[in-house]
């Protein structure tokens, strides 16, 4: 018999808000353990939550990315269980009326393309951290990530294998990040994602039972998962292996193995209301042209223009449109020096090797755009070396500068002093007869020692075409 | 300075609060309720905690871990004249009750105008912080005090809007009368004739649906206490049990031994109409009834300024007696949010904002008792 896999997912997002959901915390990842706290987000009698309009914007924002329709009138719900790292023992989210419902994400795979409908997306708190030390048997909270605010986009289960998955993943990843909801990075958890699983046979339209591994937070570990779970229910149907039943299941990926953490039966009730503390959000037709009106292109549309328009090779289009921060940067850049190749050139291997010497993601470029165009035009025009160029760059991602300021103070601009650098190159040939001998003797690789040196002599502040030509002349005359 | 006292459901960073219960006996919060904050900025003196019953769910405080002779404290305090006014959390109309049983004046104001910021949560959707006085006039004085838009408080009206609220002067004309059993009758004629010999027309209605308030406020009560005390398990703050093995047992029996039987009944309760077995028939209606009541009201009030009932069913209470069915005079203005002033005896309800219009009345009445 043939099987089809059914898959929904569930993906937790944090937003990119400063503070949290509901108090004034940091809501930064990371910080020395309950640095970022206060009554409110740990959950002591007697503080009320203030609603972070920043976090409505996001949900409004992630909603419409996702084609959804946004709910005018939203409102939180009080979500009831109990657990250490819930310090109010109920969270904050939506139940009843989430911000976004009936939305559509795109997706690619080999097998050709899909829609893949979104049942809803809403908005709530993070719990805190439990850190399990098994040296002393103790177990203790940090409430950092509580009240961090989240959203969390439900899928339909229109998902059928692995690849689709991943794919559906990184479509989220990207439209998310490009409109500066999330950084989505799963490695630090600020997307996690549960997935729903079911197999029956192919054509069935009966879904089979299903079960739901929680907190996965990497693609290769969601594939590893997907592909031993869909495994396990095939043999559990065709040779009776085990009795499937629904429950929530825990992966180890070292083991790669899933293991049953509770069934449907001994889950807790939620007990979900409404909370009183919080007034329904109204979204009024301002609020709601504003968002729409903040709306990042598609970076498939994007894409599209790089190429059609502005005469980028796909390879390019594809690296700038990899990220929103890349993309603002280049735009702003272009803008400034009209040369859409030379932007995309200091961006993608300029900016990029300066980022991974520093480790950085793309989405963590942090340099003005405007500012990398007038560096451009500095080169271009001819009054800054690109060697000194680069230092400039370097400096630009330190602080805020003004390049053609810069340059004046640290000594980059051009002087094209031709008595400077004739006495430069007659010292370099003085001082190495050798080269100049080799030269003659027709070593290619010698003359670039000594433009090299002569290079380094004028701090770089020397047209190459002009100190090249001057100094083949004067080996010629010697 | 004139002083003021506060019952245990209010946070002060000074002292300890402990909202009745053993479970959170020495619990001192890290600020200051809001109400203390105006209260002391506009120069009077809090003179120290009185006792409540436990979350300020019950009768007239009888469920005070500390001992139920500590009941009515308030009460006791207010009878001598070095106290001008206590304030209290009305959750389930205790100080109301209290106010009524021993000739005090209570005003419980419009949801939404005094803020809830430093109240230890109970019932959020209807607890009023109110003031409690010897006489109408000194209950005005502090509420306009209190009253006012608060940051810190989501669900609060505008600052004009409080404290128009407070201030509300125009004269009640027109009373309805709900028709209501209680023994204490007495205490509705009087104030009746009362109203008569002032010039205000009087009439009796049935009570309708909104006999059954109280029904409605007891299942959204006790859903939204079991949510908000589920907190306390014996690790963070408050009463820690000392008979323990391992971290069930901790919570069990800490929660087991410091919660009272009133307390446990309201988290059982409220559990079950939460459930997912119950909560379309028993929240959701709960809510539809609450704005049922609502509509109610507003009928009454397009043809009347305030409202006449009981406020008990009995000047003293005996150990029969439940809050779950004595708060059916007190429940209409928790689950409404309208605004509520006990005095005589009797209780008096008026439109959102008629605050100060209903404590005029009150003197109104006082000045005619005299």
């Amino acid at each position: 018999m043939k099987f089809e896999t059914v898959i929904g997912l569930e993906v937790h997002v944090e937003m990119a808000t400063k503070s949290k959901i509901f108090c004034s915390c940091s809501a930064e990842f990371g910080g020395e353990q309950n640095d970022h706290v206060c009554p409110a987000c740990c959950g002591m009698p007697g503080m009320l939550p203030i609603v972070n309009k920043k976090v409505v914007d996001l949900g409004m924002t992630a909603g419409m990315m996702l084609n959804c329709h946004i709910n005018r009138t939203t409102t939180f719900d009080k979500k009831s269980y109990y657990y250490p790292d819930l310090p109010a023992a109920y969270q904050t989210t939506q139940w009843f009326a989430p911000v976004a419902v009936n939305g559509t994400v795109e997706i690619e795979t080999a097998n050709g393309k899909k829609s893949v409908r979104i049942k809803q997306i809403h908005m709530e708190e993070d719990a805190g951290k439990l850190v399990h030390d098994d040296w002393t048997g103790t177990s203790l909270v940090d409430f950092n990530r509580t009240s961090v605010p989240l959203i969390e986009i439900v899928s339909q289960p229109d998902l059928s294998s692995a690849e689709e998955v991943v794919a559906y993943l990184e479509r989220l990843r990207s439209l998310l990040r490009f409109a500066k909801v999330s950084d989505c990075r799963m490695e630090q958890g600020s997307m996690r994602c549960d997935v729903n699983l079911s197999v029956r046979p192919e054509g069935s339209d009966k879904l089979g039972v299903r079960t739901e591994m929680k907190n996965m937070n990497s693609l290769s570990a969601i594939v590893r998962a997907i592909e031993y779970e869909t495994a396990r229910h095939i043999d559990a149907i065709e040779n009776g292996t085990e009795e499937l039943v629904q429950e929530t299941r825990r992966w180890d990926d070292v083991k790669g193995k899933s293991f049953a953490m509770r069934s449907k039966e001994t889950a807790g009730d939620y007990r979900y209301f409404p909370d009183p503390n919080i007034m329904p959000v109204v979204i009024d037709d301002a609020w709601y042209d504003a968002i729409k009106a903040s709306l990042p292109e598609f970076p498939e549309v994007k894409k599209a223009r790089y190429t059609t328009e502005l005469g980028l090779g796909d390879y390019d289009a594809d690296i700038l449109t990899g990220s929103r921060a890349l993309c603002d940067c280049f735009e702003g850049a272009l803008a400034v020096c009209g040369n859409a190749k030379e932007a995309a050139n200091w961006l993608i291997s300029d900016c990029m090797n300066v980022l991974n010497k520093k480790q950085l993601t793309a989405d963590q470029l942090t340099i003005d755009g405007k500012a990398l165009g007038e560096l451009i035009v500095l080169v271009s025009d001819g009054k800054v070396g690109r060697g000194n160029a680069k230092k400039i760059l370097e400096a630009m991602f330190e602080q805020e500068l003004s390049p053609a300021k810069y340059a004046e103070e640290n000594g980059f601009i051009v002087s094209n002093d031709t008595g400077l650098i004739e006495k430069t190159v007659r010292e370099a040939i003085a001082a190495d007869q050798k080269a100049v001998a080799d030269f003659k003797g027709g070593k290619e690789k010698a003359l670039m020692a000594l433009f090299g040196k002569c290079m380094k002599q004028l701090k770089g502040n020397c047209d190459p075409q002009l100190l090249r030509t001057m100094l083949i002349d004067e080996i010629n005359k010697a | 300075m004139k002083k003021i006292m506060l019952d245990q459901m209010i946070l002060t960073d000074c002292c300890p609060t402990n909202a009745g219960s053993k479970m959170l006996d020495g619990y001192t919060g890290l600020f200051n309720a809001t109400v203390v904050e105006k209260l002391k900025e506009a120069g009077y003196e809090i003179a120290g905690k009185l006792p409540v019953g436990e979350f300020a769910i019950d009768l007239v405080g009888e469920s005070c871990f500390a001992g139920a002779d500590k009941a009515s404290a308030a009460a006791k305090t207010l009878e001598n004249d070095t106290v001008m006014a206590h304030i209290a959390l009305d959750v389930n109309g205790a100080p109301r009750r209290v106010a009524a049983q021993n000739g005090l004046v209570f005003a419980k104001p419009t949801y939404g105008t005094v803020s809830r910021f430093g109240m230890i949560p109970v019932a959020c959707s209807g607890e009023c912080v109110g003031v409690m006085a010897r006489n109408a006039a000194d209950c005005r004085e502090v509420l306009c005090t209190i009253v006012g838009k608060d940051e810190k408080d989501g669900t609060m009206h505008t600052d004009e809007v409080c404290k128009n609220a407070a201030a509300a002067a125009a004269p009640v004309k027109k009373v309805a009368v709900l028709k209501m059993p209680t023994d204490a009758n007495d205490k509705i004629e009087a104030t009746k004739a009362k109203m008569a010999a002032n010039g205000i027309e009087i009439c009796e209605i049935d009570a309708g649906v909104i006999a059954s308030a109280n029904a409605a406020w007891n299942m959204l009560m006790c859903a939204e206490l079991c949510n908000n005390v589920s907190r306390y398990d014996g690790v963070k703050y408050g009463y820690r049990t000392k008979n323990y093995k391992n971290l069930d047992e901790l919570y069990t029996n800490s929660r087991t031994e410091a919660f009272g039987l009133t307390l446990k009944t309201a988290i059982l309760y409220g559990s079950d109409v939460l459930s997912t077995k119950n909560y379309m028939a028993k929240y959701d209606k709960a809510m539809r009834v609450r704005r049922v009541i609502v509509e109610a009201f507003a009928g009454i009030f397009a043809d009347f300024d305030a409202v006449l009932l009981p406020a008990v069913s009995k000047m003293a209470y005996t150990e029969k007696d439940s809050a779950f069915e004595e708060n059916a005079y007190t429940a209409p203005a928790s689950v409404t949010g309208l605004p509520a002033v006990v005095t005589n005896g009797v209780q008096l309800i008026g439109p959102a904002f008629s605050d100060g219009a209903l404590l005029a009345l009150a003197e109104a009445l006082e000045k005619e008792g005299k």
